[in-house]
């Protein structure tokens, strides 16, 4: 009987030949995937750090014939006065009190900033550094011979500094101060806003609804707003929150003066908007998580629909509540586009005072500079990058270990 | 014996139709629970019997799909009646589940949550302390109130799920075949418990154990399946009676092993 | 039927039985909160109303100014709001290039990679290859801009010479193809992985190799999940916009070139709002325009795909 497969042997062979191959196939999709991770960091961290090489207008080491670390205070100052003008100095003084009381650091600082005023001529990526050293030094000595005094110096673009400065117009001393506590005040205000509303809008539609028309339409459509591009919550966020309620976003109402509504509280309101489809979908899931036994036993000792949730439910479901919660807080503080449509502008370099003040935030600076021509920007877009990955890295972990914890704690 | 002497029995239903949907799952069901005694419902699996129970104090409002006809009175009044809430209902009819499901709380918290939020106003040690004796749970326990009512044993839960019970001071304690996950020495305990309970509650019982019905129920009553699929009562009566001389033949069917 | 009453005597406590109240008593504080819960959910109809009345009305004034009209709208090749030039066809042609790359790039690899989590992985594979492609997933979206225009553009200008402009269509669809790549394998593999056990063993105990098992039965099994996948990934291609805004392009162009530079509908929407757009101007009422147009393109999509996903849980679960 077995004459009427034709040769079965050689057309095994050929079909385990196939499997092998199409094995192949499907290993090398997910390996893509991991590279493209892997050259995705690798970019960022190729541009944020690297030689660079500077040139300042006025030698830093011919100040006072020593490096500036090694000068006392006074020399310092003395410096300052020598170079600057009565008028600048004067401004100067203003800002930041009486040069005498300035501590060492600030004072470098600011003959950093005003008297050297070191401009990058060029910088390298980190590959150029690590690889391509004898090109590198090839052509600083041919920079040497036009412009004696070089620095050049291995810059990490990620620094403490840059974490503590305002933007700024040079690469070399922007920072992303104001772009981080914007982004922080606004997502303070979209968890305020979401989470309650969010939890609430979760419990009402997995203990509350009945199975009825206006429930399922409520249903339906959180399902299709969490499929809205993000800009269109930006456009909603223009009208309604920018424009219409202008009045109260701005702070009018509540006297503040010269103000519109491109303010944080706009931001962080269509924030809440955005991402409250996709918290309200993880809560209800978390929730649903709940075993139904809990439920009945609750029940069965006579508790009333609340208590049983109050105090059975979302005890149970909150460690999957918070995860949720979370993931969703990670896509607001990288979301960008909203952003932009409600008025962000990179040119601020105010710290936020609250709610009615005007913003940036750290998406913001990274398209921004990312989108400017000038390679040192590129460079400190990758160092924000970083402070954003990390940022969001961590919110993960905690997450994480969040759910983990108070997942043992039930059992 | 008329129907209008209510206080007589502790439940009595009157012409209880159960659905599911369109689905009839159980009817014509008249049946009188004689209070402080034990009440056994056995029958076949898919014979209607938990929805019976579970209709008792209204678990099974749950359901979306669910809708009943008849009476259930329970004091006089039909618990199903529009202006009957029934959270009151589940505070006098306490209910054990088939598997033990003991709130992820301490021990001394699952006892206390229910006559916490029924408004106990006494003294809530006392009280736990006293419902995990009559629960025949304190020794064992005692001293370890504040570890976690999941930490037990499959037995121990169980009683703690009806001290838990206990503990809100119910009539009546529905029990949906609540020894099916427990092994043979935690079954007994339980069982000697119930007859325990049995002095101060009205206790319902149902179980696929046939054996258990015998030795634990004073009354018991018999479900099949007619051949719409629909559950309904065969035989009622106390069980030495039912165990011994079945007057119906499917009763004897199914107690001597005859039944399918 | 038996339907003799129990008798018993009377208990002598019968009595003493405590009279009982079952009455509903109306509970403020529940009503309260139900109606406070009811609020929470109702947020997102009142969203979605606000989205469709302000792009509509918005959108309206749009149509209504001098010179625009539905029909130039969709058929003319230039735009340029500000002197009355009104053919969205420049920015939809380059959505629709930026997508066509974007789903070349996502839907083979995506689900050629499901198919290996799914059916060849070992669990420990997959408990370590699946975290790191969710990694790739919570990655915003303005890093993959960065990310075309620093390596993805400069490495295609290698491979085809300086025909490829700084900006290109190319570039900025195949990043985002990379981006979507872990949407479309979750939501496939989610799909295969549903696909009961005892199919597969079917196909097995006909003498089915693996690869005739993945790909002849379980993958038409979960077909219509993995088309849903597929879907929703075109719906997330044309709205994503911080890409196609750093890499693709700034100013409208009508070409089909993917080297060149082309501003799709959302880059559009992201550049005029920049700065600050002045209210009831053509430039304000045409991001509206155009957001209805993306809003209704991916409802349709998102709509569809989760008919589709529902349709494929009804068999399955």
């Amino acid at each position: 009987m077995n004459n009427i497969f034709t040769s079965p042997r050689s057309i095994l062979a050929a079909r385990h030949a196939r499997g092998k191959f199409w094995r192949g196939v499907f290993f090398s999709s997910t390996l893509i995937g991991l590279i493209a991770l892997a050259a995705l960091i690798l970019t960022i961290l190729n541009r944020a750090a690297g030689l660079v090489v500077i040139t300042d207008a006025v030698d830093r080491n011919s100040l006072a014939g020593r490096p500036l670390t090694e000068l006392t205070r006074p020399e310092l100052v003395t410096i300052l006065q020598d170079h600057l003008t009565r008028t600048r100095l004067r401004t100067l003084e203003r800002n930041n009190g009486p040069l005498d009381s300035l501590d060492e650091e600030t004072l470098i600082n600011l003959v950093m900033e005003q008297v050297v005023k070191p401009t990058i001529r060029k910088s390298y990526t980190l590959a150029e550094t690590l690889f391509q050293r004898a090109a590198i030094e090839q052509e600083i000595a041919a920079m040497r011979a036009e412009t004696p005094n070089l620095q050049v110096e291995f810059r990490s673009w990620l620094n403490p500094g840059f974490l503590t400065r305002s933007m700024s117009a040079t690469p070399e001393l922007a920072g992303v101060r104001t772009a981080v506590l914007g982004s922080l005040w606004i997502i303070a205000i979209t968890i305020l806003v979401a989470f309650p509303i969010g939890v609430g809008a979760a419990i009402y539609l997995e203990e509350y609804a009945s199975e009825n028309r206006v429930n399922r339409i409520i249903q339906t459509n959180i399902d299709n707003l969490a499929g809205v591009p993000s800009i269109v919550y930006g456009i909603l966020g223009l009208a309604i929150f920018v424009r219409t309620l202008s009045h109260l976003t701005s702070g009018a109402v509540f006297g503040i003066q010269g103000s519109n509504g491109r303010t944080i509280l706009s931001a962080g309101l269509t924030m809440a908007l955005l991402i409250l489809p996709i918290l309200i979908i993880n809560a209800q899931e978390a929730i649903r998580a709940v075993p139904a036994s809990l439920r009945q036993a609750s029940y069965g000792l006579g508790a009333t629909r609340w208590q049983t949730i109050w105090h059975h439910v979302l005890p149970n479901a909150l460690p999957g509540i918070l995860t949720g919660t979370i993931l969703a807080i990670s896509r607001a503080l990288g979301e960008t586009a909203p952003l932009i449509l409600v008025g962000a502008s990179s040119l601020i370099n105010k710290d936020p005072t609250g709610v009615f003040s005007f913003f940036t935030a750290l998406p913001i600076q990274i398209y921004n500079w990312t989108a400017r021509p000038q390679p040192e920007f590129r460079n400190i877009a990758a160092a924000a990058i970083l402070v954003l990955l990390v940022v969001l890295l961590s919110l993960n972990s905690v997450a994480i270990v969040l759910r983990n914890r108070l997942s043992k704690r039930g059992t | 014996m008329t129907h209008e002497t209510n206080n007589h029995y502790a439940i009595e239903t009157r012409g209880v139709n159960l659905y599911y949907g369109n689905f009839r799952a159980v009817k014509d069901v008249d049946l009188q629970i004689v209070p402080q005694k034990i009440t056994a419902i056995i029958g076949p699996s898919g014979c209607g019997k938990s929805t019976v129970l579970r209709s008792f104090n209204r678990m099974n409002d749950f359901v979306p799909s669910f809708r009943m006809e008849g009476e259930i009175l329970f004091h006089g009044q039909n618990i199903y009646a529009e202006d009957v809430d029934p959270v009151m209902v589940r505070q006098r009819i306490g209910m054990v589940f088939q598997k033990p499901n003991p709130f992820p709380k301490s021990i001394y918290e699952n006892v206390a949550w229910g006559a916490r939020i029924n408004g106990y106003k006494g003294n809530l040690d006392e009280l736990v302390e006293q419902t995990l004796r009559d629960a025949a749970l304190w020794d064992e326990v005692k001293d370890n109130l504040k570890k976690s009512g999941l930490s037990l044993s499959g037995g121990q839960q169980q009683r703690l799920c009806i001290a838990r019970a206990l503990a809100v001071k119910p009539e009546i304690i529905l029990m949906d075949e609540p020894c099916s996950a427990l092994d043979p020495i935690a079954t007994l305990k339980i069982e000697e418990l119930m007859r325990e309970l049995s002095r101060q509650y009205t206790i319902i019982i149902v179980t696929h154990n046939m054996q258990q019905a015998a030795r634990a129920s004073d009354y018991t009553a018999f479900f099949t399946m007619d051949d719409d699929r629909a559950g309904l009562m065969v035989e009622y009566g106390e069980t030495h009676q039912i165990f011994t001389n079945p007057r119906d033949q499917r009763t004897e069917d199914y107690i001597t092993g005859r039944f399918g | 039927m038996q339907k003799e009453l129990i008798t018993h005597p009377p208990l002598a406590d019968a009595g003493s039985i405590r009279a009982i109240h079952l009455k509903k008593k109306p509970r403020l504080g529940e009503m309260f909160i139900q109606g406070f819960l009811f609020f929470c959910g109702a947020v997102s109809i009142l969203t979605t109303l606000g989205i469709i009345y302000e792009l509509g009305k918005e959108s309206l004034l749009f149509f209504q100014m001098p010179g625009v009209t539905l029909i130039e709208f969709f058929t003319r090749t230039e735009w340029q709001p500000t002197i009355g030039k009104f053919g969205v066809l420049p920015l939809v042609t380059a959505t629709l290039m930026t997508t066509f790359f974007a789903m070349l790039v996502a839907l083979p690899l995506g689900l050629s990679a499901a198919i290996y989590l799914s059916e060849y992985a070992s669990p420990r594979a997959r408990s370590i290859l699946k975290p790191i492609l969710e990694i790739l997933a919570g990655v915003p979206t303005v890093v993959y801009g960065y990310f075309a225009l620093t390596t993805m553009t400069p490495f295609l200008r290698l491979l085809f010479g300086d025909q490829v402009q700084v900006y290109n269509t190319l570039s900025a669809g195949l990043v985002m193809g990379i981006m979507i790549l872990p949407l479309v394998c979750s939501m496939s593999e989610d799909a295969l992985s549903a696909v009961p056990q005892s199919l597969r063993e079917a196909a097995y105990g006909l003498g089915g190799t693996r690869l005739e098992t993945a790909l002849q039965v379980v993958v038409p099994a979960a077909l219509s999940g993995i088309i849903a996948a597929f879907i929703l990934a075109i719906s997330r291609a044309i709205g994503e916009t911080m890409i196609v805004a750093l890499a693709a392009g700034a100013g409208p162009n009508f070409t089909f070139n993917p080297f060149l530079s082309a501003e799709t509908l959302t880059g559009y929407i992201a550049r005029i709002s920049g700065g600050d757009v002045a209210y009831d101007t053509p430039d304000y009422n045409s991001i509206f325009a155009i957001g209805l147009l993306l809003f209704g393109a991916t409802l349709l999509l998102n709509i569809l795909s989760r008919r589709l996903v529902a349709r494929f849980r009804e068999v399955y679960e």
